[in-house]
């Protein structure tokens, strides 16, 4: 009867969990998905409780209280701006929980355990502890707390391509001797050093890439649980997060018109500047007194965030100037690359805090049009998203990469914070264009500057 | 586990992968920083692995991985669907009336 209960919990949170992510399609209906989702959730705890193996629960609920305590903490405070690391940083936990459940059986059954199961824990602890490493280094990257550039060393590829097959071979062997316990802990921690030695070459402009991968095998380490104790639910919502992950991060290669291989092993950002097309000319440089009127008399103003509005906190100055500038009868519109910021739909969010509402903003293929009927493109913080040389130049090292089209528009305003190269180190040739003009300092002032000018004018 | 059960699971593994990817292309790229912190909680489910784990009692080193898990799975869980619905709040479609709060 108890068994029956508890699968009957995990039937009903499995159907909640693919009704909570069908919300999501749209905004509308995504909180009450979330909802259907969150009760889900907690049917299938509930279900779990009742197992007949679980003897004692001090344990279990020093666990549910002190990890929603962290929950709490972090899901209320951590500002929007550090959504990337926030993400990282839960890939990581996800991961370790994934991987320790699966040690924990191998602990208890090892050499009793039949090919499927040792193959699927296996896979989960493989999976597990190279994500857990690897998200706390992009955590790491991104927080600053380790330097963005792509770190490498000679032979990088070789060494590290060699330490994973050791590990693969280490899991080969554990399938048909699952008994050999000193190698499975090993496996474990070559595991824990390979995801170290994977993300620290990464860029911080492959980033959305690599946290999108991460959450795949998060994903997939828990469904790898699943397998290993048979549990249905775990599989189903396993699989639902691995495929998401590999989804965005397919879509994120796309918007940068790189293979998921170029980004593992490329190093992106030590490209030798042969490649970049001679900036020839010079960057001219605007003033907020010349600027307000051209805003202001625009028929429309295309506004480009990039990673750099989020750096300065500027969204909200942003969503100030554009409301002063709808006041003055200018038609606003935002421009988002899928690749702007640190994850997938990183802008979105932080245009949405600053109460920019969502039919303000525009997709590539949907704005990319509408620039030439721009008069004025107002770039904020982005760089290689609005590089002209990736349509332009077939030898840059971003070539082919769509971009949003800044240079059709009447007239272009880059907001910077100086005069130095985008987080690839490519040279950017938009700047030094006839209808480009730069506005460095601080995105956040500069915008606060030209809001009051602009309710001057 | 049976060859039988066994052969199930994969079949469950490659229904829910297809199933997975039609619901998922759905969801806009607006929405895709709350679809990563959703299945984030969602995946947080390898919580029911980790309270048979942390409440079996089987052996110490059994019971301490499995609090540990707990933890942290029960932070992904909480944590990913409070971020989730704040992100969620701050969506509209039409301007809000200015100046109603500061966060």
């Amino acid at each position: 009867m108890r068994h029956y209960l508890i699968e009957a919990s995990y039937f009903v949170a499995s159907i909640l969990f693919i009704l909570g992510l069908r919300g999501l399609s749209h905004p509308e209906t995504a909180r009450r998905g979330m909802h259907l989702a969150e009760f889900g959730m907690l049917m299938a705890i509930i279900g779990t409780l009742m197992h007949q193996e679980i003897v004692s629960y001090e344990w279990i609920i020093a666990g549910l209280l002190l990890g929603s305590a962290i929950g709490t903490g972090i899901g209320l405070w951590v500002p929007m701006t550090a959504m990337p690391q926030r993400t990282a940083f839960s890939h990581a936990f996800g991961a370790l929980a994934a991987a320790l459940v699966g040690i924990s059986e191998y602990s208890l059954h090892g050499a009793n355990l039949s090919k499927f199961t040792m193959g699927a824990i296996g896979f989960d602890v493989l999976l597990g502890s190279l994500t857990t490493t690897g998200s706390l280094v992009a955590f790491a990257k991104l927080q600053g707390m380790l330097p963005g550039r792509p770190m490498t060393y000679k032979g990088q590829n070789i060494f590290n391509l060699s330490l994973l097959g050791v590990i693969i071979v280490a899991f080969v062997i554990l399938i048909f001797h699952p008994g050999a316990t000193a190698l499975f802990y090993l496996m474990a921690v070559l595991s824990l050093v390979f995801g170290v030695l994977l993300v620290l070459p990464i860029g911080s402009a492959d980033m959305p890439v690599v946290i999108a991968l991460l959450n795949a095998y998060a994903g997939l380490a828990s469904a790898a649980i699943g397998f290993a104790i048979s549990n249905n639910v775990l599989i189903i919502a396993g699989t639902l997060d691995g495929g998401s992950g590999f989804i965005l991060s397919i879509v994120m290669c796309r918007a940068m018109n790189r293979s998921i291989t170029a980004v593992l092993f490329g190093a992106f950002g030590k490209v030798s500047d042969v490649a970049t097309s001679a900036a020839g000319g010079t960057m001219r440089e605007a003033n907020v007194e010349d600027l307000a009127p051209q805003l202001a008399y625009a028929r429309q103003v295309v506004f480009v965030p990039g990673y750099g509005m989020a750096t300065a906190q500027a969204q909200h100055a942003v969503r100030e100037l554009s409301t002063a500038l709808e006041e003055a009868g200018v038609t606003v519109k935002f421009a988002i690359h899928p690749v702007a910021g640190r994850m997938p739909g990183h802008m979105n969010v932080l245009l949405a805090e600053a109460n920019i509402p969502y039919s303000q903003l525009y997709e590539l293929e949907q704005i990319n049009p509408d620039f030439p009927a721009t008069d004025v493109a107002v770039v904020v913080g982005a760089n290689d998203v609005v590089n002209p040389d990736a349509r332009d130049n077939s030898s840059s090292p971003i070539a082919g990469m769509p971009i949003l089209e800044v240079d059709r528009a009447k007239s272009v305003v880059v907001l910077k914070r100086g005069s130095g190269k985008g987080f690839s180190g490519l040279e950017n040739p938009l700047f030094t264009k006839q209808n480009c003009e730069m506005l460095y300092g601080d995105a956040k002032e500069s915008l606060t500057q030209l809001t009051q000018a602009v309710l001057k004018v | 586990m049976s060859s039988q059960t066994a052969i199930a699971t994969l079949y469950l593994f490659m229904l829910a992968a297809f199933l997975g990817y039609q619901v998922i292309s759905r969801v806009p790229s607006l929405l895709h920083t709350p679809l990563m912190s959703a299945t984030n909680a969602i995946s947080g489910i390898s919580l029911v692995g980790s309270l048979v784990a942390a409440g079996a009692q089987h052996t110490t080193l059994s019971t301490i991985l499995g609090f540990i898990a707990v933890t942290c799975a029960t932070t992904n869980v909480v944590g990913g669907f409070v971020i989730t619905d704040r992100m969620l709040r701050m969506f509209k479609k039409k301007p809000a009336p200015p100046k109603e709060e500061k966060p």
